[in-house]
Order: C-alpha cells, then sequence, then structure tokens
C-alpha cells in the first residue's frame, strides 16, 4: 500500500483519477505516518473524560437530586435549616450551569480558574462532570418524584428509616423510569467531550484539527472523527439496552 | 395500647380531624366506617405518623411518638400497616418483598427471615408464589401477601386502611378471611372499612367517624340495629339498601 501511495503521489493533482485522489487523501488522513494511532490516542482520552465526567456527573446528580426532593417533600411544619441551605445552594448550581453555554463553562474554568494548570484534559473532564451534575440532578429529580408516594410509605410503614427505604425502594424503582433519559444525557455527555479541544484538551477532535491543519485536507480526518463517536455511541446504547431488558425481568406476567 | 388525646390535622386550611379522643385496648379489634371524607383514613395514618398530627398526643405502649425525638421507626416495627392499593415492591420478588424489613432491621439471617415467610405464605395459601413478582398476582392475592409482608415483622398492632376497596368483588372475600383468621389469632386491630359484614362479625367497637369527628363509639350489635346518631342512621340507610 506504501509502494501504491509513493507511486501515485508522483502523479500531478491535475491529472489524477477521482479514486486516486480519494485513495491519496485517506492514506494522508489515516496510514501515513501511522497517523490512525493518533486518533485513537484522542479515542482513549474522549474515553477517559467520559468516564471521568460521568462518575462525577452521577455522584453530583444523585446527591443534589436527594437533596432536592428531600427538601421538597419535607413534612409541613418541621424546619431543617441545614436542609434548607444546601438546597438553596444546590439550587443555584443547577440553574447557573443550565443557565450557561457549556463552551464558556469550559472557557471559564479553563482560561480563568484554573489557567495556570496545563492538565487541560482533566480541566475538561471536571467542567463536564459539573456541567452533567446539574442535568442528572434533574433527570433523578423527575424519576423520584414520578413514583407513587405509597412505595415509600410502605417501606417506612414497615420501619425502614429514610435512608433505606431510598436505597432499597424507591432509587431501584426510579432508576428503571429514569435509564432512557439517563442513557440520553450520557450521550449527549459522551459527544460534548469534543467540545474540550477549545481548551486544549487532547481528544479526538483536537487531533483531527492537527491532521487538517498538517495535509490541507479536511474531509477525512472529521468524518474518520464523526465515524469513531458514532462507533462509540452504538456500542454505548447496545450496553443500555442490554441493562433495560434486565430491569424489565419484574414486568412480566 | 394506643392513647389518641385531642388529635386535629389540617391540611392547609382543611381541616380534617377536629379533636379525636381515642383508645384501642391490646387485643381489641376496632372498626372504623363512615362517609368518604370523614377523616378515616387520616386517622388511620396518624396512628403510625405517615401523617404528622397538627396537635395533640399519640401515645404507643407508654411512649409518646408524636414527640419529635421519639424514634418513629422503632414504632413503626411494632404497627404493621395494609394499604388500599397494596403498595407492594414491584421490582422485588414476593419472598423478598417480605423479607427486606426483617433482614434489614430485625437483622434476621436470609435463612430465618425466609423460613418465617413461606411460614406466613402457606398460611394464606400462596406458598407457591413466592418467586413471583407482584405483577404476576391478582389483586387479592397481593393484598394477602401486603398482610404477611406486615407480619414478618411481628407487630403488636395491625391497621387496615380500606384493604379491600380496590379489589374486584370477588376477591374482596380472600382478604377478609386473612383478616379474620388474623383476628381469631388475638391480633389488636384497627380496621377502616367499608365492608358492613366484617365489621359487624369481626369488630369488638364501632367508631362512625363524620365531619373529621368520632360521631358515634358502639358495639356492632347496638350500632347496627339502633345507631344512635342522625348521621349514622342516615348512613347505615344508604349503605344497607
Amino acid at each position: 500500500m506504501e509502494q501504491l501511495y509513493e507511486t501515485l503521489s508522483a502523479i500531478p493533482v491535475a491529472d489524477q483519477t477521482f479514486w486516486q485522489n480519494f485513495f491519496l487523501k485517506f492514506y494522508r488522513a489515516w496510514f501515513y505516518q501511522d497517523r490512525w494511532l493518533t486518533y485513537l490516542e484522542g479515542l482513549l482520552t474522549t474515553i477517559e473524560v467520559t468516564v471521568i465526567a460521568l462518575a462525577i456527573g452521577v455522584a453530583l446528580g444523585v446527591i443534589v437530586a436527594i437533596v432536592r426532593t428531600a427538601y421538597d417533600q419535607r413534612r409541613p411544619g418541621t424546619h431543617n435549616p441545614l436542609l434548607a441551605v444546601v438546597n438553596f445552594i444546590f439550587k443555584i448550581y443547577v440553574t447557573v450551569i443550565r443557565g450557561t453555554p457549556m463552551m464558556v463553562q469550559l472557557m471559564i474554568m479553563g482560561f480563568v480558574i484554573f489557567a495556570s494548570s496545563r492538565n487541560f484534559t482533566l480541566v475538561g473532564a471536571l467542567t463536564l462532570g459539573i456541567n452533567s451534575g446539574a442535568y442528572v440532578s434533574e433527570i433523578i429529580r423527575g424519576g423520584l418524584m414520578s413514583l407513587d408516594p405509597g412505595q415509600a410509605e410502605a417501606g417506612r410503614s414497615l420501619g425502614l428509616n429514610y435512608i433505606q427505604t431510598m436505597r432499597y425502594i424507591v432509587i431501584p424503582q426510579a432508576f428503571k423510569t429514569i435509564l432512557p433519559a439517563l442513557g440520553n444525557e450520557f450521550i449527549v455527555l459522551l459527544k460534548d467531550t469534543s467540545l474540550i479541544s477549545v481548551i486544549a484538551g487532547k481528544e479526538m477532535v483536537y487531533y483531527a484539527r492537527a491532521i487538517v491543519s498538517r495535509t490541507y485536507e479536511a474531509m477525512f480526518p472529521y468524518i474518520i472523527t464523526a465515524v469513531m463517536y458514532l462507533i462509540l455511541v452504538m456500542g454505548f446504547s447496545y450496553l443500555q439496552s442490554i441493562l433495560e431488558r434486565r430491569l424489565r425481568e419484574s414486568d412480566r406476567r | 395500647m394506643i392513647d389518641v388525646k385531642g388529635l386535629t390535622k389540617s391540611f392547609g386550611d382543611n381541616q380534617v380531624l377536629k379533636g379525636i379522643d381515642e383508645h384501642v385496648y391490646p387485643g381489641e379489634k376496632v372498626v372504623v366506617i363512615g362517609p368518604s371524607g370523614g377523616g378515616k383514613s387520616t386517622f388511620l395514618r396518624c396512628l403510625n405518623l405517615l401523617e404528622t398530627p397538627t396537635s395533640g398526643t399519640i401515645t404507643f405502649k407508654g411512649a409518646d411518638i408524636t414527640d419529635p425525638k421519639s424514634d418513629i421507626n422503632a414504632h413503626r416495627q411494632k404497627m404493621g400497616m395494609v394499604f388500599q392499593h397494596f403498595n407492594l415492591f414491584p421490582h422485588m420478588t414476593i419472598l423478598r418483598n417480605m423479607t427486606l424489613a426483617p433482614m434489614k432491621i430485625l437483622k434476621k439471617s436470609k435463612s430465618e427471615a425466609e423460613a418465617k415467610a413461606l411460614e406466613l405464605l402457606e398460611r394464606v395459601g400462596l406458598a407457591d408464589r413466592a418467586g413471583s413478582y407482584p405483577s404476576q398476582l391478582s389483586g387479592g392475592q397481593k393484598q394477602r401477601v401486603a398482610i404477611v409482608r406486615a407480619l414478618c415483622m411481628e407487630p403488636e398492632v395491625m391497621l387496615f386502611d380500606e384493604p379491600t376497596s380496590a379489589l374486584d368483588p370477588e376477591m374482596v372475600g380472600e382478604v377478609l378471611d386473612v383478616m379474620k383468621s388474623l383476628a381469631d389469632d388475638g391480633m389488636t386491630m384497627v380496621v377502616v372499612t367499608h365492608e358492613m359484614g366484617f365489621a359487624k362479625e369481626v369488630g369488638d367497637r364501632i367508631l362512625f367517624m363524620d365531619g373529621g369527628v368520632i360521631a358515634e363509639r358502639n358495639t356492632p350489635e347496638e350500632f347496627f340495629s339502633h345507631p344512635q346518631t342522625e348521621r349514622a342512621q342516615n348512613f347505615l340507610a344508604k349503605v344497607l339498601m
């Protein structure tokens, strides 16, 4: 293949057939100087950033959702100042994160708050996680509120405390209902990792742009990147459908 | 066993309970009847604090459970509750529904909790459904499971909140039979129901609730043959056509 490349690249561009030109461009975008390794490096970073952001997002989302639901469903007449304060802070968090563009958040985190940090990838993952947490918390809150209050009442009437009731009864059921929305959010998160290239996070798009700037040929690097995202998302959707099928076990009649 | 003093409950501006004083003695079967909106269910739900009383005290076995410092979870373990809509946990098998609380709260071993659960399921004729999920059961079966799920915690009082109201008519009997056999065993019971036959047969005392107060207290015989208050007479005229 290398020989073919050498031979074809000797032909002047004006004399190349369509397929010869096609081959040359693709070769430069993928095989030349083992460039495919560069994409894979970006892919690994993309996965790494997604996993870190996912962990942060889910942890934040669960905490925020539980505090806000507990506050909304508190017994009338009782007053817990700590809960009220934390709830207020979380409400501001969700409002600010949902109210500002992801790209702006990245720039503020990368160029203002962590301006001295050189670990752009980690700053990007952190920002994405904080961003995702706000959306995940709203998804989980919806799931917790959609559950029949009788379920929690049945748990409490057996003597289970609030945390046990949440853990064994409310959350497992809420998880099942929010799974499609949660999967959606994770896909958005996975694709949003491409934005960290604006603060020099070295993921797929960052490397694709680097290759474009060297070959002056944009089509193949970007199409290759798109295909890699597509494969990742399809793989993720497949895992999600397996999980959904397993959770549906208790629905059979 | 349960002592209620000056119990009131308001939802916003709507006062549902307007001062209830009542005492439930050990082994007693108290049946609460009355028209919808009369406060029956709210009264029952206040007894284990699923509704927080607006004012008044509830004393259970000598402990004031309305005191914010009291451990309500510990008291609820001793008060079984059966709901109108069963409220089985749909994501767990019947067996797991029954063993969850004994294992997590009483720290029973899995085998011990399961043995007890199976014994109770046997008693209500559902031992073969232990591995099923609630969605695979009929309404009557679900309610029987809900009753034995509460019994797994070995409660001292059982509270029933219209246990047969959500059932198809042909399934009411099987649930009432379980409740009757429970009554025969000497369980203390507070039952909110529209089943007048059950009230007459099993009840030691009838509480007729209307407009947020106990309008009449009576024995079942007296209540159904010679209701004293006009409100009770009107109610009975409507339900016993």
